[in-house]
């Protein structure tokens, strides 16, 4: 893949998304006394091995029981405190939909629910292990806020602005090494997306690992003289209508990427949007209508249409269509 | 011991309990007697003299977590006659823009500490409540109500490991060992077997007690606060139905409401009963 990967954005810093979120949980161990944090046997790739080392006394391991470990959460939330139930996001979302839907979504309760191991990228571990339908389920829930971190800083912001809140969230995250596209200064509000790159002949909505790949296809696009405006849209729900609204107005034409199944995704969640008040030719990139399988993840990226190529293509289907 | 009722007295407000909550049934035209009838004796005990429970939102109140959410009637009942809402409000049970919804809403009216309908949650969300009030040093006592069909359901048997394992003494689950489920006999549907041995195989105390027997109800309550190491798990043998001859150990009678000729023969039995 001899892309932009080796050019400039490929001297970046990498590292995983799940350590943003023990990054934050340490941070919160130390200052919030309410928080707990529970497992289900998958600490160490949850990476909440390290709150349990530090904080052994507020750490949880409730066994392989998925279900069980939302209804603890619930339970400990009724008493007041924060609890992060931490375990790869197919077990958390599907084998644990119903209870997050009544235990903790109907009762506004205030979960802190994660998904690790979200996207293709997951890798060898093949389909079971890939979360792809995570952010379209949550999302579909009342009273769920949705957030999938573009990077480890963002993942550590995200955690914790959703300690901060009340009410259930959910919070995607990865199991590889992604580039570090954000750093302390950028700014992080739940429901507010980012620009990362202005441009009026296109917007890029991306949304996680995506927006890395969106970066890229940026830098080839203008080469082709095509000036592609970049977001980076972390918050799936409440998403930013306002800054979507206003890309589309002054750009004319949409591609949105994600790591995840474009039906009922994020790329759907924008169209919600668009087509309402602002109808404009759309592209969508990301999973389609398929599960996953055995790879590595950069093998898995390309043979998914996750890449900054399939972006790029999109464009220009897209601006064939836009008026 | 938390109040002062008499044996008779607790027997009386069960009685008026139960045709508050087959009134509203019938009011609504939808709901669930059998299971509320079963029930009855034992969620008054604890309701009206075991638990702490002065107001719904003081914060040392014991919890009470209804995992077999259906018999919603019977809790917004017990709620109404603890004062927590007006018991006129009773009749709306289930009528569009009530506050008492079909299956347990939280906060919905005051005293409904959550949400339930889906069986076979509650008991891990009394597993973690338990978890933090223990965490606190707090005198809360966390108690839970079962079905014994709802134990078909695989999440009961993880919060059963995690309150053994956490060795959880301020939380008592009440199994309402009617023997009925939806489709029949629960022994027919899918057998729960040596209930009581599985439990205890488990890591919980077990009381076994005749869930219509007043004082066997109370004193298993109060068992159940001295217990050390371990939560209890109180297995009520009760009759689904209790109380009206034409309801007692009848599947048919788990989800359907009484018309109004059926409500008043109910009534009278349940006042014919009181004045034996
Ligand atoms: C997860 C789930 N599956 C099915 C139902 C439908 N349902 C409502 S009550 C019931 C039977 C419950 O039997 P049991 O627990 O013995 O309750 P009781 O006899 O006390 O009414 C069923 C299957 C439900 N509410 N939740
Ligand atoms: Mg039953």
């Amino acid at each position: 893949m001899a892309t932009a990967h080796k050019d400039v954005l490929s001297k970046l810093d990498g590292k995983a998304t799940r350590f943003g979120y023990s990054d934050a949980l340490l941070m919160l161990g130390r200052d919030d006394p309410r928080v707990f944090v529970l497992d289900a046997d998958l600490a160490k790739s949850t990476t909440t091995e390290r709150f349990k080392n530090e904080f052994p006394e507020r750490f949880i391991d409730c066994g392989i029981a998925e279900q069980d470990m939302v209804g603890i959460a619930a339970g400990l939330s009724l008493m007041g405190k924060v609890p992060f139930t931490s375990t790869y996001g197919t077990f958390m979302v599907d084998r644990a939909l119903d209870q997050i839907r009544v235990t903790v979504a109907y009762a506004e309760l205030n979960v802190k629910i994660m998904g690790a191991h979200g996207g293709i990228s997951v890798g060898p571990d093949g389909a079971t292990h890939q979360a792809l339908e995570d952010l379209g389920v949550m999302r579909m829930l009342p009273h769920m806020t949705v957030i999938n971190p573009c990077d480890v800083n963002e993942a550590r912001k995200a955690t914790l602005a959703v300690a901060a809140m009340q009410g259930p969230t959910f919070i995607r995250l990865g199991r590889e090494s992604v580039p570090i596209i954000t750093d302390d200064t950028t700014p992080f509000a739940i429901g507010k997306g980012i620009t990362f790159e202005d441009g009026d002949d296109v917007t890029i909505a991306a949304t996680g690992y995506m927006v890395y790949e969106a970066l890229l296809a940026h830098e080839e696009l203008a080469k082709q003289g095509i000036h592609a405006r970049v977001l980076d849209i972390h918050t799936i729900k409440p998403i930013d209508r306002e800054l979507l609204l206003k890309a589309a107005r002054e750009t004319g034409a949409v591609v949105t990427a994600e790591e995840h199944q474009v039906m009922g995704g994020f790329g759907s969640a924008v169209a919600e949007v668009l087509v309402q008040e602002c109808p404009v030719p759309m592209e969508f990139v990301g999973i389609h209508d398929r599960f996953g399988e055995s790879g590595t993840p950069d093998e898995l990226l390309t043979a998914f249409g996750c890449r900054h190529t399939d972006i790029e293509a999109a464009v220009n289907r897209v601006l064939r269509r836009k008026k | 011991m938390e109040h002062d009722y008499s044996i008779a007295e607790l027997k009386h407000l069960a009685t008026e309990i139960r045709k508050d909550t087959l009134r509203s049934i019938t009011a609504a035209g939808s709901g669930h007697p059998g299971g509320s009838l079963s029930a009855a004796d034992i969620m008054t005990a604890l309701y009206f003299q075991v638990a702490n429970l002065k107001t719904p939102t003081d914060p040392d109140r014991d919890r009470i977590f209804w995992s077999k959410g259906h018999i919603a009637p019977l809790l917004y009942t017990l709620l109404a006659y603890k004062g927590f809402f007006p018991r006129e409000e009773l009749i709306t049970l289930r009528k569009f823009g009530s506050r008492l919804q079909g299956h347990p809403k939280k906060d919905s009216p005051p005293g409904v500490e959550t949400s339930t309908g889906s069986l076979g949650q509650g008991l891990s969300v009394a597993v973690g409540c338990a978890y933090a009030a223990r965490y606190d040093h707090s005198p809360v006592r966390v108690w839970c109500l079962n079905g014994d069909g709802e134990l078909q359901e695989g999440q009961i048997w993880e919060a059963l490991m995690a309150g053994a394992h956490f060795k959880l003494d301020n939380l008592c689950t009440i199994i309402d060992n009617n023997g009925l489920q939806i489709d029949g006999k629960v022994a027919d549907v899918m057998d729960l077997g040596d209930l009581a041995a599985k439990v205890r195989a488990f890591g919980w105390h077990v009381i076994e007690i005749d869930g219509h027997d007043m004082q066997q109800c109370v004193n298993a309550l109060e068992e159940a606060k001295t217990v050390k190491g371990q939560p209890t798990a109180i297995i009520a043998h009760t009759i689904k139905g209790k109380g009206v001859s034409f309801m007692e150990d009848q599947a048919g009678w788990h989800g359907k409401a009484p018309s109004q000729d059926e409500l008043a023969q109910a009534l009278r039995e349940l006042d014919g009963e009181e004045g034996e």
